[in-house]
């Protein structure tokens, strides 16, 4: 077990989001958490990678408490890549991924033919390179997303948390940041735990799936187990079908409609 | 595209930062020049080397050295110690209008001045200087540990910043109350508050290098940290970066670099202000650069105005605080007016 | 907290923030007392029966005192400090800086200059500042003064549209200027000529009478309600120009309208007061914490600088009598513990 969330209370102040979860990410996985909006999905993503100090229980990287490994150290086996960050104006693309390097860099060596070398490969396994010098307010959505997950490959971590990696992007790039996901766990053996909103692709994409309602985890596993009528109408209550995907057999699911949709419209109309 | 066409293109952008860093050191060698050859009475290059080197006594050998020199290294000190703490400063509080005066500094320091003339009698420069500094650390630590009450994990700029002004305001008023009450005070603070590197002399150069050089120190500590952080909070973290520790050192650099400068030579917080902006388009985002070329230009422009303050109002001076403001603040807002101003 | 009341009625409908209210009244409760003190204290203590009998007996000792000294000059510190705050909660809503305030659009410096520069040729011409340029050169002075400094500011700062980044570096840098000017021209001048310009520029509200009470008062009846009005668009223009577009607003000429407002209140305020320092900036951040609400809130912004000011003339003039201290020292004095008490108290 890599990294395993331990009976963690989440919350910012008196607000209370997520307690007494239990969670456990394997050596070698791709792990993909669903929910509907403000389940607790992304404070959950922000315990395991330490941006949340839980208020109860613990979370463990490799056996250990993460709070008590210093925060550098932590950095150079996890990253993470926050929701919609934002960069100073007229950052390169170059730059910003050279500061996925922080981690790896001391006052006295700044600048390293490693780091050099982390941040080409990092820009060339996202087809970056030729934009190296560019501005990143001067890209487009998908090529910025591009260049932070650029940043988060050239930190170097086998264990790589991503915050909703394919917002932004058409479906054309959602794909393939996700080929990019896949590429990184099969090549390297990252362990990469991600939130999406798709569905299909976290389907496609993800060998085990967490399902998570109101701070709950209500069921994870495979994308078979998971992904069944039953627990799309209860986790997103959510009338659909789940048929096979015709070009990789994962579940597929076709939304049939909301129950009650007939009611719905009908206060709809009342209201305009 | 493959990793090896790569390498060279980042070396380029190496290279450029490289050559405006020796362009901005080449512009402050002649700006010391300048400042050394210029003055009521000019005096020609050949005798200010002659003066520096193998002094002799001669007229112009005792003004280079017991006032030209002590000057030009002392305006050479506050430029660097002010454009670096602004440059920080607006670093950390991610706001344009940020000085190195907002953490408290600049009215700590004029505070303890003008209440050591006061209340203990201080007559001695060298004594009210450091009466200065203490002032001006004292009223960093109050606004820092303000500015701690807004955030966990260490102060946001928001907080830092507001408290920063309030802490001034409440000081800068007390000042003024002081101020009206006694009148050696008030001539003190008047001078002070002009900001000037003249009449200065070689002890208070020696008095108050420790302290800049110090903070330059720090600052320099502190530049990769800053930039992790202007990725905001959430990636600084992940990167490994202590937020607490960052600011720590940021607060305790311009502390240190703004507390002696202003002690020493006034009110000249403006200069901080315009620097980082007129770095920032050389330098791109990246503070290991903004804040070397921010000091340097603080430099130069702190020596030449210093040295059109000389000239332009003869038999007098102006004070370098005046023409700072006079001279700077036209050319700043040109050059924001010209170009896009690179944002925070 | 943040609990809000829809207030609707046939075709009317508010949202109004129980809070923000609550901070209202408490503080209209709160300038009541202060301007009742402000009757019965001074050099001649009354009680309240006096004052009253005394506004309204023009017979009566009492007479003179309330209705033309005391009260001219408190309800001039009311209104002053209402404009002066109303004008700083819409410029940091501009520049979405809560360090912004009327000094970064050139007005309350330009307004010193002008004042400054006035006083200081009409002693050397004269040989004395008459009366009447005491009376009614100096406002309008100010008032002129500040109006040149904020189109300087704008016009330097407009390139194809304002942006309230550039706003902001524009004012710091036109700012820096007009003080400099101010303290050359201090330098150049009569002591006494200086001394009396020192007096203005610090902010005074020494015998203030009904010719700067009613001006202030009318000015104030158009431009609050010009400002109030402007509060939607200003709540949208603190996104993005892009997102304001999107939502609706016409996004220079929503800004432009409320950044001429919150010239013409700073304006309007310095030429009968002169530049009194710290409230434009507190008082929109002391609203904010008060009503915790995410931005500045104009109407209580405007009441908690009438307070403040209200209470900073009283102190002002009471606490050392017969020595009257200078009313923009003690703003700051009573406004920064306070601010910081709030952001102190705001820790989690």
């Amino acid at each position: 077990m890599r990294l395993q969330a331990a009976a963690v209370k989440l919350g910012y102040g008196d607000n209370v989001i997520v307690d007494g979860l239990d969670l456990g990410i394997e050596a070698g996985t791709v792990t993909t958490i669903i929910g509907p909006n403000g389940c607790g999905k992304s404070t959950l993503l922000r315990a395991l990678g330490r941006l949340l100090k839980p208020q109860g229980g613990e979370v463990l990287l490799d056996g250990k408490r993460i709070d008590r490994i210093p925060t550098r150290e932590v950095a150079k086996i996890l990253g993470v890549l926050p929701q919609a960050p934002v960069a100073p104006e007229g950052l390169t693309v170059a730059d910003l991924v050279g500061r996925g390097r922080h981690p790896h860099q001391t006052w006295y060596r700044q600048w390293s033919s490693d780091d050099e070398g982390a941040v080409a490969a990092a820009l060339a396994m996202t087809g970056l390179a030729d934009l190296a010098e560019r501005p990143l307010d001067e890209l487009s959505g998908g090529q910025r997303q591009r260049a932070w997950i650029s940043m988060a490959l050239a930190q170097g971590t086998d264990l790589l948390l991503l915050d909703e990696p394919t917002t932004f992007l058409d479906l054309a790039h959602q794909v393939e940041v996700l080929e990019l996901v896949r590429h990184l766990h099969q090549e390297a053996g990252r362990t990469v735990v991600m939130v999406l909103h798709d569905l299909n692709l976290a389907a496609r994409y993800a060998d085990r799936l967490v399902a998570m309602r109101a701070g709950r985890v209500i069921a994870s596993g495979t994308p078979h187990e998971v992904l069944t009528e039953e627990l799309l109408r209860e986790v997103f209550e959510l009338d659909a079908k789940v048929i096979p995907d015709p070009v990789a057999g994962t579940p597929l699911v076709v939304p049939i409609g909301r129950p009650h949709h007939a009611h719905s419209a009908a206060s709809a109309s009342e209201i305009s | 595209m493959s990793a090896t066409t790569l390498a060279p293109r980042l070396h380029g952008i190496r290279h450029r930062r490289i050559t405006v860093l020796l362009a901005l050191l080449a512009a402050v060698v002649v700006a010391v020049v300048l400042s050394v050859t210029i003055g009521s009475k000019p005096v020609p290059l050949g005798d200010a080397w002659h003066a520096l080197t193998a002094p002799t006594g001669t007229e112009n050998d005792l003004v280079i050295r017991s006032l030209r020199l002590p000057r030009t290294v002392l305006g050479v000190l506050a430029g660097i110690a002010l454009g670096v703490a602004g440059a920080l400063m607006q670093g950390h509080t991610r706001n344009p209008l940020a000085d190195p005066g907002l953490l408290g500094v600049t009215q700590g320091a004029a505070f303890a001045m003008v209440s050591s003339i006061i209340l203990l009698g201080v007559s001695n420069l060298l004594v009210y200087i450091w009466f200065g500094l203490a002032g001006a650390l004292v009223a960093s630590v109050a606004v820092f540990a303000l500015g701690m009450a807004g955030g966990r994990g260490g102060p946001t700029p928001v907080t830092l910043a507001l408290a920063g002004t309030a802490v001034s305001a409440l000081l800068a008023a007390l000042t003024s109350a002081v101020v009206l009450l006694d009148e050696q005070a008030m001539d003190v603070f008047r001078f002070w508050q002009a900001g000037s590197i003249s009449a200065r002399g070689a002890d208070v150069v020696w008095q108050v290098a420790p302290f800049i050089l110090a903070g330059l120190v720090l600052a320099m500590v502190n530049a990769p940290g800053l930039n992790a952080l202007s990725l905001g909070e959430d990636v600084a973290r992940s990167l490994g970066q202590n937020i607490m520790w960052t600011r720590t050192i940021g607060v305790a650099a311009v502390t240190l670099l703004s507390g002696a400068a202003v002690a020493a030579c006034g009110s000249l917080a403006f200069i901080g202000l315009i620097v980082p902006h007129l770095a920032r388009p050389l330098s791109g985002p990246d503070h290991r650069w903004l804040l070397p070329y921010s000091g340097l230009i603080g430099a130069g422009l702190l020596l030449l105005a210093d040295v059109i303050g000389r000239v332009v109002a003869p038999p007098g001076e102006l004070e370098v605080g005046v023409v700072l403001a006079l001279m700077g603040a036209p050319f700043f807002v040109a050059l924001v007016r010209r170009r896009k101003p690179v944002r925070l | 907290m943040t609990t809000t009341l829809p207030l609707r009625t046939r075709g009317l409908s508010w949202r109004v923030r129980v809070r923000g209210v609550a901070v209202a009244l408490i503080g209209l409760l709160l300038l009541a007392l202060l301007m009742a003190l402000n009757m019965r204290l001074g050099d001649i203590q009354m009680s309240l029966a006096e004052v009253v009998s005394g506004a309204f007996d023009v017979h009566s000792p009492a007479h003179f005192v309330i209705m033309e000294l005391r009260l001219p000059r408190a309800l001039t510190g009311a209104l002053v400090g209402a404009a002066l705050a109303l004008s700083g909660a819409i410029i940091q809503s501009i520049a979405r800086n809560p360090l912004a305030s009327p000094e970064i659009l050139g007005v309350t410096t330009g307004a010193s200059v002008t004042v400054v520069a006035g006083v200081v040729a009409s002693g050397s011409v004269t040989g004395g500042t008459s009366g009447l340029l005491t009376s009614l050169g100096i406002p309008a002075l100010a008032l002129v003064g500040g109006l040149i400094g904020a189109a300087v500011v704008y016009g330097l700062a407009w390139r194809r549209g304002l942006d309230g980044y550039r706003l902001v570096l524009v004012g710091i840098g036109v700012s820096a200027v007009f003080t400099n000017v101010k303290f050359w021209l201090l330098t150049i001048g009569d002591v006494t000529d200086t001394g009396r310009a020192m007096v203005w520029i610090t902010g005074s509200l020494n015998s203030r009478g009904w010719e700067h009470v009613t001006p202030t008062a009318l000015a104030l009846a158009v431009l609050v309600p010009l400002a109030l009005l402007g509060t939607r668009s200003l709540d949208a223009l603190r996104f993005g120009d892009d997102t304001v577009t999107a939502l609706g607003v016409r996004v220079n000429p929503a800004r432009a309208l409320m950044i001429l407002s919150a010239v013409l209140l700073s304006a309007v305020a310095t030429a009968a007061a002169g530049p009194i320092a710290f409230v434009a900036l507190a008082s929109p951040q002391i609203a904010l914490r008060l009503t915790r609400s995410a931005h500045p809130p104009l109407l209580c912004s405007a009441i908690i600088g009438a307070v403040l000011t209200t209470a900073a003339d009283l102190v002002a003039r009471t606490a050392f009598s017969p020595i009257e201290l200078p009313v923009g020292i003690v703003t700051a004095v009573l406004g920064a513990p306070y601010l910081i008490h709030l952001i102190w108290r705001s820790r989690k």
